[in-house]
C-alpha cells in the first residue's frame, strides 16, 4: 500500500509538472503547424510568468495576472510574427532574440519595480490559482485504490491544470474539424496552395501566432501563480525547450503531445523523487543526468523507435513569391 | 461583337531586373479556347498568374466581361469566376482530395457540413466531366495525372467560368492528354472560356480557336488557329525558322558500352518496378525507351545510375561491373564515364538556390580543373560556366544568377550542358525536353545526335513518342516494368502505342 501511495504521489506531481510543458507545447503546435517555427516559447513563457507575477502582486488578483501574462506574451508573439511573417526574417534568429529579451528584461524590470533581486513579491491566496476540490473528493478518499486516485490525482488541482488538459481535445477539434484548422495545417505545408485558394497567408499565420501567445501566457501564469506564489528569475528553466522536444516527439499532433508532456513531466517528478536516494543496482544518479533525460530520450527515440518526425513542410521558410 | 471575357491592357511586370511582361494587350473571346505559346521564360506563366491575382502587375488594367477588375489577390479573381491550374500544382501533399478541393471554399466555420456538401458536388462534377478521383485519396499517393484532375476540380468547384491551364499536358500521357482535351471541349460547349498554355504546337492546332505568341516578355502575335500553321507559330515564337524534326544520318554502332542483364528492382513496398530487364547500348547509338510514365523507366534509370538498389541482375559499364546492391556510388560512375541527366531536374539535377555556375559543376566539382588545392577555383568555375552558357544559349547569360531564377527550359539546358560537356562514354537522359520550348527542343535534339556521332552511347527515356521516334536508332518499349518489344526507328506511332498500352507482341504484329 505504501508503494501505491508513492505511486499516486508521483503521478500527482507528474500531472503538475507536465502542465506548463503542455501549455507551451500546444502553443508551439499552433505556430509550427502554420509554418512559423518558434524556439521563443521559453522566452514568451518567462515574460508571461513575470507579467503574471507582477500584475498579481500589484492588483492582488490572479485573473488580472493572467490577463497581463496573456497580453505580454501575445505581444511578444506578434513581434516574432512581425519579424518572420511580415519581414520574412529568419525564424530561429527571431526566436532566440525573444528568449534573450525575456531573460534580460524580466530581471531588470523585476529589480527596478520590486527590488527583490528579480523576484516579484509573494502573492496571497486571491492572487493565485488555488486547488479546486472536485465534489466528494474527501468522502471518497477512503475507498481503496479508486479513492486516492480520485481525490489526489484527479481532484485538488488548480483551474489551469484542468484547462490545460481540456485544451488537448479542443486543439485536436480545432485542427481537424474546423475551417481555421484546415487552413492552418495547409499553410504550414504549402502556403502557395493557400494563397491561390484565395486566403491570405499572412493573416492566417498571424492568427496562429496569436494562439501561441495566448497559450504561452497561460503557461507562464501557471508557473508564477499556480505552481508558485510569484515570479522568480529564470523560473521557466528550459521548459520551453522541453516543450519543443515534446512537440517534435509527438510529431506535431495534439494527443501525442499530451503523452509526451506527461512522459517528460514524469521524468521530472521521478528525478525530484529519487534525488539523493541511490537506486538499486545503479547507485546514485546525478541530477544533471535526469534533467538531460528528456532531450536524450527525444533524440534516441526519434533516431530509432518512433520513425522520422517530419515537420510541416513549409516550416521555417518565409513565404516569398517573387524571388 | 460580344464583350471580351478577358481583356488585358498594358500589363507590365518586372522581377528585379527581369522584364517578365512588357506592355501586354490581350483580348480573349468568351466561349473559346485561347492558346498561349512562347519560349521558356517568355512570361506566359507570369501573365496568367497576374490575371489570377497571384502576382501583382506593375502597370496595366484587367477587364473581365467588360468590367474593370481590380485583382489584388486570388480571391478577387476567384470571385470573378477565374480559375487556374498552375504549372506547378498548388496542392497540399498530405491532404485528401476533398480537403484540397474545399480549402478556401469551405463556406462554414465547421468542416462537417461543408465536407458533406462538397462530397456530393464533387460527385456531380466527376460524373459530368469524367473527372474521376477518389475523394478520400491522399494527394501524394496519386499519380500526377490525377493530381491535375484535382486541380481542375478545384477550379470547377469554385464555379470558374474562365479556366486557365498552365502547361497541363507536360505531365500527361498521350491518352490522358486526349481525355483532358475532351473535357476542355465540353467546357467550351457549355460556354466557358479556356486559356491554354502549352509548348506542344500540335495541341494548339488540335484544340484552340485562337492563339497568342509571346516572346521575351512581349506579346508578338495573335492568330486564328485555322489560319495559321505549326511552322508559322514556331517561327513567331523563336524569331527564326525552326526544324521541328531533327535531321540525322545513319548510326555507326561500335562496341557495347552499357549492358544491363536480368535487372530486377523493387520499390519500398516490395512491388517489382523493373522486372527482368536486359538491354545493351553500343557506342555511337541512341537507344530510346518508350513507355507511359510510371512503367518502371524512372526506376530503371535510377538503378543504372547508382541511385537505387537492385534486387538482382547486373549492369556492366565499359566491361566492368557496376555495384548494384551495396553502396552504389554515383561519383564513381561519373569518374568511369557515365553522365546522367535525371528526369526530375528540380529534385535531382539542380540545387535551385545555388548560383548557375555552381550547378554547372555539381557532381564534377572534384575535377582538377575546378580545384585549387583544397579550395574551389572560383575563377575557373565561373569561366567554365560562362562558356557553357554561350555554347548552350542559356538565358539570361549571367552565371552568377540564382538557378531558381532561370525558366524551366533554361534550367534543363544547365543540366544538359554540365553532363554533356564532360565527354562521357555513356549518357543517360531522362525526359530531356519536358516543359521545354520548341527552339530549345531543336537544340537539345541536335546536341544528342552530335553526342551519338561522336561515338557516345546514349540511353534515352522519354514519354514523348515523337521524341523517341526522331532520335532513337533502336526503340525499346517498357510496360509494367518489362521490356515488351524492340523496334527500329521507322516504327509507326500506332505500333508503339499498342506496345505501350501492354498489348501483347503477337497481337500487335497482327
Ligand atoms: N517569382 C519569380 N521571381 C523572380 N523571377 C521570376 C519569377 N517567376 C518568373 N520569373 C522570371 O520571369 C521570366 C518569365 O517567367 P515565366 O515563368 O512567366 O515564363 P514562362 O513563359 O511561363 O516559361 P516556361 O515555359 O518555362 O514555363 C523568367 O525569366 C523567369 O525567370
Ligand atoms: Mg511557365
Amino acid at each position: 500500500m505504501d508503494l501505491f501511495n508513492t505511486l499516486v504521489l508521483l503521478l500527482d506531481s507528474t500531472v503538475r509538472l507536465s502542465v506548463p510543458l503542455l501549455f507551451a507545447a500546444l502553443a508551439g503546435l499552433y505556430s509550427e503547424r502554420s509554418g512559423v517555427f518558434d524556439i521563443g516559447l521559453e522566452g514568451k513563457m518567462l515574460a508571461g510568468a513575470f507579467a503574471a507575477g507582477a500584475a498579481a502582486a500589484v492588483s492582488g488578483s490572479a485573473w488580472v495576472g493572467l490577463m497581463a501574462a496573456v497580453l505580454v506574451s501575445v505581444f511578444m508573439a506578434l513581434v516574432h510574427g512581425f519579424a518572420s511573417i511580415t519581414h520574412r526574417g529568419n525564424q530561429i534568429v527571431s526566436g532566440v532574440a525573444i528568449n534573450f529579451i525575456a531573460a534580460g528584461s524580466t530581471i531588470i524590470l523585476g529589480q527596478a519595480w520590486f527590488s527583490q533581486g528579480g523576484r516579484t513579491p509573494l502573492v496571497g491566496a486571491a492572487g493565485r490559482f488555488g486547488a479546486i476540490h472536485l465534489p466528494f473528493a474527501d468522502a471518497l478518499s477512503g475507498v481503496p485504490v479508486l479513492g486516492p486516485l480520485y481525490s489526489q490525482l484527479l481532484s485538488g488541482h488548480s483551474l489551469l491544470v484542468y484547462l490545460a488538459f481540456l485544451l488537448v481535445p479542443f486543439t485536436w477539434w480545432v485542427l481537424f474539424r474546423t475551417r481555421f484548422g484546415l487552413r492552418l495545417r495547409a499553410v504550414g505545408e504549402n502556403p502557395a496552395a493557400v494563397d491561390t485558394a484565395g486566403i491570405s497567408v499572412q493573416w492566417l499565420r498571424y492568427r496562429a501566432v496569436i494562439c501561441t501567445g495566448v497559450l504561452t501566457g497561460l503557461a507562464g501564469t501557471y508557473l508564477a501563480l499556480a505552481q508558485n506564489a510569484g515570479f522568480v528569475k529564470d523560473m521557466t528553466a528550459g521548459r520551453g525547450f522541453i516543450a519543443l522536444a515534446a512537440l517534435i516527439f509527438a510529431k506535431w499532433r495534439p494527443v501525442p503531445v499530451m503523452f509526451a508532456c506527461l512522459l517528460f513531466g514524469f521524468l521530472d517528478a521521478f528525478s525530484i523523487r529519487i534525488q539523493g536516494t541511490p537506486l538499486p543496482l545503479i547507485g546514485r544518479v546525478p541530477v544533471q543526468f535526469m534533467q538531460a533525460l528528456p532531450y536524450i530520450l527525444t533524440v534516441v527515440l526519434l533516431a530509432g523507435f518512433i520513425g522520422r518526425a517530419i515537420p510541416p513542410r513549409a516550416g521555417g521558410v518565409p513565404y516569398v513569391k517573387e524571388r | 461583337m460580344a464583350e471580351a471575357a478577358i481583356e488585358l491592357k498594358g500589363i507590365s511586370k518586372n522581377f528585379g531586373s527581369v522584364r517578365a511582361n512588357r506592355d501586354i494587350d490581350l483580348k480573349i473571346a468568351p466561349g473559346t479556347i485561347h492558346g498561349i505559346i512562347g519560349e521558356n521564360g517568355a512570361g506566359k506563366s507570369t501573365l496568367m498568374s497576374i490575371l489570377y491575382g497571384f502576382y501583382q502587375a506593375d502597370r496595366g488594367e484587367i477587364f473581365v466581361n467588360g468590367e474593370r477588375a481590380v485583382i489584388h489577390a486570388s480571391n478577387d479573381a476567384i470571385a470573378r469566376g477565374i480559375g487556374m491550374v498552375h504549372q506547378h500544382f498548388m496542392l497540399v501533399h498530405n491532404f485528401t482530395v476533398l480537403e484540397n478541393v474545399i480549402l478556401g471554399a469551405e463556406g462554414e466555420p465547421l468542416l462537417k457540413t461543408s465536407i458533406a456538401k462538397a462530397r456530393s458536388e464533387l460527385e456531380r462534377l466527376e460524373r459530368d466531366y469524367g473527372l474521376e478521383v477518389d475523394p478520400d485519396a491522399v494527394i501524394e499517393d496519386l499519380p500526377v495525372g490525377l493530381q491535375q484532375r484535382v486541380e481542375i476540380l478545384k477550379a470547377l468547384f469554385r464555379g470558374a467560368d474562365i479556366l486557365i491551364l498552365d502547361e497541363p499536358t507536360g505531365v500527361l500521357t498521350p491518352a490522358e492528354a486526349e481525355h483532358l482535351f475532351r473535357i476542355l471541349r465540353q467546357l467550351k460547349d457549355e460556354g466557358k472560356t479556356i486559356v491554354l498554355i502549352t509548348h506542344k504546337l500540335r495541341e494548339i492546332m488540335a484544340v484552340t480557336d485562337n492563339v497568342s505568341v509571346m516572346r521575351q516578355g512581349a506579346l508578338v502575335a495573335t492568330r486564328k488557329t485555322e489560319e495559321t500553321t505549326v511552322e508559322e507559330l514556331a517561327e513567331l515564337m523563336v524569331g527564326r525558322r525552326v526544324l521541328l524534326r531533327v535531321e540525322k544520318g545513319d548510326a555507326h554502332p561500335g562496341d557495347f558500352v552499357l549492358s544491363v542483364k536480368n535487372l530486377t528492382v523493387e520499390d519500398m513496398r516490395g512491388v517489382k518496378m523493373v522486372d527482368d530487364v536486359s538491354l545493351d547500348v553500343r557506342a555511337g547509338e541512341i537507344v530510346g525507351i518508350a513507355g507511359v510514365a510510371g512503367n518502371g523507366q524512372t526506376e530503371l534509370l535510377e538503378t543504372i545510375t547508382g541511385m537505387r538498389k537492385a534486387v538482382s541482375g547486373t549492369v556492366t559499364l565499359d566491361g566492368a561491373p557496376v555495384e548494384l546492391t551495396g553502396e552504389a556510388d554515383p561519383t564513381d560512375l561519373r569518374r568511369r564515364g557515365m553522365a546522367h541527366v535525371p528526369e526530375d531536374r528540380h529534385n535531382m539535377g539542380l540545387v535551385l538556390p545555388f548560383e548557375e555556375n555552381e550547378n554547372a559543376i555539381l557532381g564534377y566539382h572534384w575535377q582538377d580543373k575546378y580545384v585549387n588545392g583544397p579550395f574551389l577555383d572560383i575563377e575557373a568555375i565561373r569561366r567554365d560556366a560562362q562558356e557553357k552558357i554561350e555554347k548552350y544559349d542559356i538565358r539570361p547569360t549571367d552565371a552568377r544568377l540564382k538557378t531558381a531564377n532561370f525558366s524551366g527550359g533554361n534550367q534543363q539546358k544547365i543540366v544538359l550542358a554540365r553532363e554533356m560537356e564532360q565527354d562521357p562514354k555513356v549518357l543517360i537522359v531522362g525526359q530531356p525536353t519536358r516543359g521545354v520550348d520548341v527552339g530549345a527542343i531543336e537544340f537539345i535534339h541536335k546536341r544528342l545526335i552530335d553526342m551519338r556521332d561522336q561515338g557516345k552511347a546514349v540511353l534515352l527515356v522519354s514519354v514523348e513518342l515523337d521524341e523517341i521516334r526522331s532520335l532513337s536508332d533502336r526503340i525499346l518499349v517498357m510496360f509494367a516494368g518489362r521490356i515488351v518489344g524492340e523496334r527500329g526507328p521507322d516504327a509507326t506511332e500506332g505500333e508503339l502505342g499498342l506496345l505501350m498500352a501492354g498489348v501483347e507482341e503477337k497481337e500487335a504484329a497482327e
